[in-house]
């Protein structure tokens, strides 16, 4: 039976984790997003589905505890918000040379440095370019309701295992904090290691006699194999970026101008569109899904549709760049956005949408 | 009787053991890092754990430990090996989970996860080597390096004033209550290559009974970047090293 | 009265010279070859075999693992 509760999105998370078969948690308290791990902990689940949770002494212990359970093939994930993500890059980008899958949540905050601990999309840069050292890019899903950080957690969790691909959830503290009800997803036993030996032979289990030792590697001493490597990274964002673009239009057929936000600013921009329509103004919304993937195409074929296209963003203009590269300078594209943690009105996004009509 | 009776595998006293595979150690000539490679692959011979052992591998020297031992290992970036085995062993509790560091990676950047998963008693083996420099990245100086002693980043010698006290972290993780096991062996001659041996299968045994974590440092020569034959490496180690980290067990419980 | 006899095998290309072995040996049975391996090592040989006990010394010490030690006891008067 449907199981429906009123709950946090970063409550949902620590649920939904739980119930997809995750094998390990481990992460350090940083606000705002210090409930996912407290849920965990208080559920308990080492006594029913054997799942370990551990409080590390660092982001930096903490990622790399992700690193060394999904070597082993065990279904792991970390979470934090934008300073303790930070510190994680050296490990995420270990991650991704040695085509692990995990999960990671970033519950953003207002930054750059220890920043505020109100909610903020300043992230998007680090999240989708590859925020460490290297070519390389995560999945990156960006939930906008409570029912999704559920939902995402368990997308996250398949994405990552089919694509052997870090996995990054990008929301925020209002996404996180706020209640709203949420339907669980059903129970899915862990993986037995026998399981996780058939299903992913490169796991570090223990080298049994009929195979050579499996390395869980991210160093290289020639440079051709380094590149062979990185091709090999290459070929999946493409395989990626061909299959697994997600998005939602909201009143798009029509619109004259197009809105394209994520995460919180895509609620706020919902109530946007409507106000616009009630002033005769047709207006529509694409909320990207994925970040990476990027719809890229889809937006690029709006740019045929409508007049001009606004981005809302809790930063100073990071989304905009994949926007203005979707539709080349097809039509104006600009961006709203405001900085530190601070939420916008839908009225005041509806101001800037008016001056974009007037200036286009 | 001829050589070649001798040479008959009935007579066979010691051999390479099959653990340790045929590609040739990246490592100097008399390096202790080989022999310590050779000592743990013998151990996991012995044990009979070769299925079901996982090694951590460092940023040092050791980066490529998983050439030569045949085990499945995972490879940690600069100091961070201890969280990998922490979540290693409590995902696979069943499995003999080592790490090995050297000075650089365990006593400096690696310093927090070093005492933390000590501290927590994670179920490993944690081996140390501790030469006094950075090996592989060219005869830096290390948190371990003696005072006095010269490395490309102290070419006059190590002062406290600009880099304060040697590091004993062998001595600070036997304070722990996480820890079971901890001693300080060396592998310069033959008595003191027993004793290592001994304390290297004790601390993978430690990892199956829910005692705690378990700290093997080896004191060790770095030839190359000591600038000294390996023979000479040996001496000096005896004569200046071993002084400032005397060998033995300082816990086991 | 009975006497041990050893004798060592060294993998000559997996010997790096590095000399411990000579210094270990308590009989003074080992040497470093005036030719070298491919890698241009000097590696190690029995120089004087005859007075090689199959003590194990050299094998323990090598950090290559490239000595193999056989022993027999022999009859001899």
């Amino acid at each position: 039976m449907e199981e429906v509760r009123l709950m946090k999105g970063n409550e949902a998370i620590a649920e939904a984790a739980i119930r997809c078969g995750c094998d390990g948690y481990f992460g350090y308290p940083i606000t705002p997003q210090s409930e996912i791990m407290e849920t965990m902990m208080a559920i308990a689940p080492w006594n029913t589905t054997g799942m370990v949770v551990l409080q590390a002494e660092s982001e930096l212990a903490s990622i790399n505890m992700v690193f060394g359970a999904a070597g082993c093939g065990k279904r792991a994930m970390t979470s934090s918000s934008s300073p303790g993500v930070s510190l994680m890059q050296e490990g995420i980008s270990d991650l991704a040379c040695a085509e692990l899958p995990c999960v990671l949540v970033n519950v953003m905050r207002g930054g750059p440095g220890i920043g505020t601990i109100q909610a903020s999309q300043a992230d998007y840069y680090q999240s989708v370019k590859g925020g460490g050292h290297g070519d390389y890019k995560m999945i990156v899903l960006a939930p906008a309701s409570v029912q999704e950080m559920a939902d995402h957690t368990v997308l996250a969790f398949d994405l990552a295992f089919q694509y052997r691909i870090p996995t990054m959830i990008l929301t925020d503290g209002i996404i996180g904090q706020m209640m709203e009800k949420a339907i669980l997803p059903p129970f899915r036993p862990r993986l037995t290691n026998d399981e996780i030996r058939e299903k992913y032979p490169w796991a570090t289990l223990g080298k049994t006699a009929d195979r050579a030792p499996n390395y869980i590697l991210t160093l290289e001493l020639y440079s051709e194999d380094m590149e062979i490597i990185n091709l090999r990274l290459q070929a999946n964002y493409k395989r990626i970026q061909e299959a697994e673009v997600r998005y939602e239009e909201f009143s798009c057929e029509d619109a004259d101008y197009l809105i394209i936000a994520f995460g919180t600013s895509a609620r706020i921009s919902q109530k946007v569109v409507e106000l616009a329509r009630e002033e005769g103004i047709k207006v529509g919304l694409l909320r990207p899904i994925t970040l990476f993937p990027f719809p890229t195409n889809e937006i690029k074929a709006y740019a045929s549709q409508v007049k001009a296209m606004l981005t809302v963003e809790l930063n100073a203009g990071q989304m905009v760049d994949d926007v203005r590269l979707a539709v080349n300078g097809q039509v104006p594209v600009e961006h709203y956005g405001r900085l530190g943690g601070i939420i916008p009105t839908p009225d005041e996004v509806l101001e800037a949408m008016k001056r974009l009509i007037v200036n286009k | 009787m001829t050589l070649n009776d001798i040479i008959d595998p009935k007579n066979l006293v010691y051999a390479k053991t099959k653990v340790m595979n045929d590609t040739p150690m990246h490592y100097c000539p008399g390096c202790s890092h080989s022999v310590v490679h050779k000592l743990i692959a013998e151990v996991i011979e012995e044990l009979d754990i070769q299925d079901k052992t996982i090694g951590i591998a460092p940023v040092g020297c050791a980066v490529f430990g998983y050439k030569y031992i045949d085990i499945d290992w995972q490879q940690a970036a600069h100091g961070r090996a201890p969280s990998l085995a922490t979540a290693v062993k409590r995902l696979l509790p069943d499995r003999y989970v080592f790490t090995y560091q050297g000075d650089g990676d365990l006593a400096a950047i690696g310093t927090a996860e070093t005492i933390h998963t000590c501290n927590r008693g994670e179920n490993i083996a944690i081996f140390f080597i501790n030469n006094g420099i950075y090996g592989m990245t060219g005869g830096q100086m290390a948190p371990t390096t003696l005072n006095g002693m010269k490395s490309t980043t102290s070419p006059s010698g190590r002062t406290v004033p600009l880099s304060g006290h040697p590091l004993d972290m062998t001595k600070l993780l036997a304070q722990l209550d996480g820890t079971c096991y901890v001693t300080r062996q060396s592998v310069h001659n033959i008595a003191n290559i027993r004793k290592t041996k001994k304390a290297i299968k004790k601390a993978l045994e430690n990892s199956m009974l829910d005692k705690g974590t378990s700290v093997v440092e080896i004191v060790s020569t770095c030839s190359a970047g000591w600038n000294m034959t390996p023979a000479d490496s040996n001496n000096w180690m005896e004569q200046n090293m071993i002084p400032a980290y005397p060998l033995g067990d300082m816990k086991d419980i | 009265m009975a006497k041990v006899k050893g004798a060592i095998v060294v993998n000559t290309e997996r010997c790096k010279g590095c000399n411990l072995c000579v210094v270990a040996c308590p009989a003074k049975v080992l040497s470093l070859s005036p030719d070298s391996n491919l890698k241009g090592y000097n590696f190690s040989y029995m120089s004087n075999a005859d007075s090689c006990v199959g003590c194990a010394a050299c094998a323990y010490v090598c950090p290559d693992a490239c000595i193999t030690v056989y022993k027999v006891k022999t009859n001899t008067d």
